[in-house]
């Protein structure tokens, strides 16, 4: 994309330009890269559980493979899968909506990428060298603590989440930065996009929540690897401290992750309906409720710890409280639909069929909250299949519609519908069949986390059901692969506003988005800006600016020595190695110190430099 | 108004047939929803006062959703501009105040039933004591009423409320009987005797006789999935038959070669009668008792993979414990084949005979 021109600063080609590029946009797709990967291993994870389920006393994998393999499944899922490409949208789109040429800190943009990288890759390595982590994506303590789990395999837990925890929390700040100050003029706060808001809300949560997690994990580490004794029940430590901490931190964490999703679920709706989000100013005052109720819950996770009935009380009431805001976005989603016309793409039906899904996935947590009746969920397969329905009914399911949604501007070909379609209904029927069946398993007694179960309790057919169910959801996942091959191939090229409907600032710029996203920024000037230009007769943005050089950041390699460095540092520590991990910081530290030192200045793209000159629509 | 009246009449038929479907869901000795006693009876009224409101609020939605989408696609070269509506006030209110309304009614009896369920029976002189400490991968019941140490099998009288103190031994464990009564976490902590640490309470009542399957419901370990109990409730006059057995001395076993070899090996860890330690499961009845392990049913009639007689259980067990229950802490002992024999037969002829 680069064109040639006068200055010094040098432009890679290539790979080189992966691992050095600071733009938004690269790195949104890296993140895509990353989280997809790790989505298909945290999938195969999920399929093997399966398989080992499938009938009673299985013996497919042996008892502590089967604690590795759910406890990397859950926390894969979790942080190396869903959050990356969380972030792959909102690197892919945020500066775009808002009208903005980058984020505010391009360079920890790619800092915040590598950093996720070197830690998620650090805990898969764990598979290799003697045994994954197996307490459970909670590592609950004592079960996780150096008695009782004297294996390396925590460690990596511990070591690689504080890795990838970093990259989360540099990338939430420079969100919330990006959207408080780059808006294009006249984008005032409650003109802003439903996502931009869903990610400004997320990003808030990122910065209060994960510092809980960093503190936790240093606990943790501090036990494991130094003999502390923070969680030491013997020595006067607390388990039940570690989880009041984890889940101040893990329920907000919930949140994190399907805000997007509801800020995507927005945008799609509204676009396919070609109708205005009905309701605008509700719904961002539900999603900032929702964002500050979070934080009042996480002791919901907790009923059977024996906190008291007091709390046990106060818990359940808060939670169920959060049934209201969610209520409100529900149903004006409904209604943004009633009275619009609307086309059922491949990112809609994924849309559509979030609306049910996810309230089947609410009303069960708004069942949870009731803490007596909680006694028998709790950790018991009902809960499996209240969580799935969150966060794979609701978050993957609007991941899927975002990226089809998006997958033009990002790539600038259209998506096959055909195969889209193929993949959203056999991923759907595929994921009610596994999940929903799950409900009544935990219901009748099959606890959570179990490697195998006697046979004779009934529990037989219906585990059989959901094994068939999840095989549907690996073929819709290779659908969508398959849609990604023949796209790359032979993909139908998109245009600027490739659904025609388009009502935001991502859809007046070319597909893919230029380096400098718009030549000149644009003037915004009501909700849905470009659906109001388009209905006031415009064919495109008024600029705010006339046509001049754009400052761009330049590339740079040191991101990734930075977490190559913490990398090293964190295996070095592990194996109380501690010139090697003195080392990988030593690297991190150097790569720190020529970061401050050296003064660059970015470069100038010149006017004639443009692909297009003013902004198209 | 008369279209009310056809909703209710097509969804009065769904609810009955939905609680007719969660009454008759699962085995009676295993399932929430089938409860055996008035704690899970309590919570099962819970429940189904919770999914009856969320079957309203699901049915709501999932008909608004067809209906929009049936009536407002996108039929071909349709290309009109819908109206771009900005929200309605009166509807914003309506989708609040309901819900409200809804979590009122489901809220109230949720906070009684958390204050009622709490109540603390461990000073109750007329309820059963009993102190649930958990260990990987085994349960201990200790009855300080009547100094009694048992394992994996938790014998009550029927119609009384039985009080448990619950701690762990090692990792977190959680205590669920799921006809009975919901669960409770065992934390590890300080000895129950000083009352303090994170010790938890609850309690439960088993009014008719029977065997109700308890599970560990917290991952502690590869044998999570393994550690199950059993309660046995038994009338009030059977059970002074079993506490007052369990005192009398058992004899140990008439061969000097096997009696050798037993309290050699298994008296340096567990407990018969008055001899022997208490640090792993107490042995004195383990021939009346329902399983091995917890998971080796004891059955003449074997069906399944996890069953057989008292002997050809023990036997299985104690030839391999790791095959039975991996990261149990019970070694394979090194036993001469007609050991093994002998110590699995005395074993299973240690019997309590007291349900009459």
């Amino acid at each position: 994309m680069a064109h040639a021109h006068a200055h010094t600063v040098k432009r890679y080609k290539g790979l080189m330009d992966w691992l050095t590029t600071v733009d938004h946009k690269k790195i949104g797709i890296l993140y895509l890269l990353a989280g997809g990967f790790f989505f298909l291993v945290g999938g195969l994870e999920a399929i093997m559980i399966r398989i080992q389920l499938i009938k009673p006393l299985n013996d497919f994998v042996s008892a502590e493979k089967f604690n590795q393999l759910l406890t990397m499944h859950g926390t894969t899922m979790i942080f190396l899968a869903a959050m990356p490409m969380l972030f792959a949208l909102m690197n892919a789109v945020i500066p775009l909506q808002i009208g903005a040429r980058d984020v505010a800190f391009p360079f920890v943009n790619a800092l915040g990428f590598w950093t996720f990288f070197a830690g998620g890759v650090l805990l898969n390595v764990s598979w290799f060298t003697g045994g994954a982590p197996d307490a459970g994506w909670t590592s609950y303590v004592p079960l996780a603590s150096p008695t009782y789990s004297p294996e390396y395999g925590v460690d990596y837990y511990v070591i690689g989440l504080q890795i990838a925890g970093i990259g989360t929390l540099i990338g939430g700040i420079n969100f919330l930065v990006t959207i408080i100050n780059m808006r294009a003029p006249g984008m005032t706060f409650m003109r802003m996009p439903m996502f931009t808001w869903a990610i400004f809300i997320t990003s808030a949560l990122i910065l209060f929540a994960f510092p809980a997690l960093t503190v936790g994990l240093v606990a943790l580490m501090f036990d494991r690897l130094f003999e502390a004794n923070f969680f030491e029940v013997a020595n006067g430590g607390n388990a039940v401290l570690w989880e009041h901490i984890f889940w101040i931190f893990g329920h907000p964490e919930v949140y994190i992750l399907i805000l997007p999703a509801f800020g995507v679920i927005s945008e799609v709706i509204s676009t396919f309906s070609r109708k205005r989000l009905f309701g605008y100013s509700s719904m961002v005052f539900a999603t900032v409720l929702i964002g500050f109720l979070g934080f009042m819950v996480w002791a919901h996770h907790m009923f059977t710890t024996g906190l008291g009935p007091v709390a046990n009380a106060l818990f359940s009431i808060a939670t169920m409280l959060i049934a209201v805001p969610t209520g409100i976005k529900i149903f004006n989603w409904l209604f943004t639909m009633w009275g619009g016309s609307i086309k059922f793409t491949t990112a809609n039906l994924f849309a559509v069929g979030f609306i049910p899904t996810f309230v089947m996935g609410g009303v069960t947590g708004v069942m949870l909250a009731a803490a007596p009746a909680d006694f028998q969920y709790h950790d018991s397969y009902f809960v499996v299949a209240h969580f799935h329905y969150v966060i794979v009914g609701g978050l993957i399911l609007g991941i899927f519609s975002g990226l089809h949604y998006w997958w033009p501007k990002m790539f600038g070909r259209m998506l096959n519908e055909t195969l889209g379609k193929l993949t959203f209904w056999t991923f759907f029927i595929g994921f009610h069949m596994t999940f929903l069946i799950q409900h009544f398993l935990g219901l009748m007694g099959m606890p959570r986390r179990i490697y195998t179960y006697l046979d004779g309790l009934g529990f037989n057919n219906m585990n059989l059901i959901s094994t068939i169910g999840a095989f549907l959801m690996g073929l819709g996942t290779i659908f969508f692969i398959l849609n990604i091959i023949v796209t790359s191939v032979s993909g139908k090229k998109a245009a600027g506003d490739a659904w025609e409907d388009g009502r935001t600032l991502e859809w007046t710029i070319p597909s893919p988005a230029p380096e400098y996203n718009f030549a000149q920024t644009p003037l915004v000037r009501g909700y849905d800006a470009f659906w109001k230009e388009k209905m006031d007769g415009h064919k495109e943005m008024t600029p705010a600016e006339p046509l001049g050089s754009i400052h761009m950041p330049s590339p740079s390699i040191l991101p990734l020595f930075m977490s190559i460095g913490l990398f090293i540092a964190g295996l070095g520590f592990m194996y109380h190695n501690y010139y090697v991990g003195g080392g990988g910081l030593a690297l991190t530290f150097l790569c720190m110190l020529i970061r401050s030192l050296k003064d660059d200045h970015g470069f100038h793209i010149e006017p004639d430099e443009l692909h297009d000159k003013g902004v198209k629509a | 108004m008369m279209k009310r009246w056809n909703v209710g009449k097509r969804l009065l038929p769904l609810f009955a047939g939905m609680m007719l479907l969660l009454s008759a869901c699962g085995r009676a000795d295993l399932s929430t929803l089938n409860p055996q006693g008035p704690v899970a009876e309590e919570q099962f009224g819970l429940m189904k006062l919770a999914i009856s409101i969320m079957i309203i609020v699901v049915v709501i939605v999932f008909a608004i959703s067809l209906y929009v989408i049936v009536r407002f696609r996108r039929r071909p070269g349709d290309n009109k501009i819908p109206v771009q509506v900005e929200g309605n006030h009166k509807l914003e209110i309506i989708w609040t105040v309901i819900p409200l309304i809804l979590l009122v009614i489901l809220g109230v009896p949720t906070v009684n039933s958390v204050f009622g369920l709490s109540k603390d029976y461990t000073k109750d002189p007329d309820a059963i004591q009993v102190e649930v400490t958990s260990h990987q991968f085994w349960w201990e019941f200790y009855y300080p009423q009547y100094d009694i140490h048992t394992a994996q099998e938790l014998v009550i009288p029927t119609g009384k409320k039985i009080a448990v103190t619950a701690v762990s031994g090692d990792v977190l464990h959680s205590f669920w009987i799921p006809s009975l009564a919901g669960k409770i976490d065992t934390n590890p902590g300080t000895a129950v005797e000083n009352g303090t640490a994170n010790a938890n309470k609850m309690y439960f009542e088993a009014p008719k006789a029977g065997v109700y399957l308890g599970k560990c419901a917290e991952l502690c370990g590869p044998s999570h999935a393994l550690m199950d109990f059993k309660v046995k409730a038994v009338d009030e006059a059977s059970f002074d038959r079993w506490t007052a057995a369990q005192k009398t001395p058992v004899a140990l076993p008439s061969d000097p070669a096997i009696k050798d070899a037993l309290v050699k090996n298994c008296l340096s860890c567990h407990a018969i009668g008055d001899q022997g330690v208490l640090v792993y499961p107490n042995l004195t009845d383990i021939g009346s008792r329902l399983t091995v392990g917890g998971i080796l049913v004891n059955t003449d009639e074997a069906e399944y993979a996890n069953e057989g007689t008292t002997y050809e259980n023990l036997k299985r067990w104690i030839e391999d414990p790791q095959a039975v229950k991996p990261g149990t802490l019970m070694p394979k002992v090194e036993l001469t084949e007609q050991e093994i024999d002998g110590i699995a037969k005395y074993l299973s002829e240690l019997k309590i005979d007291y349900e009459k």
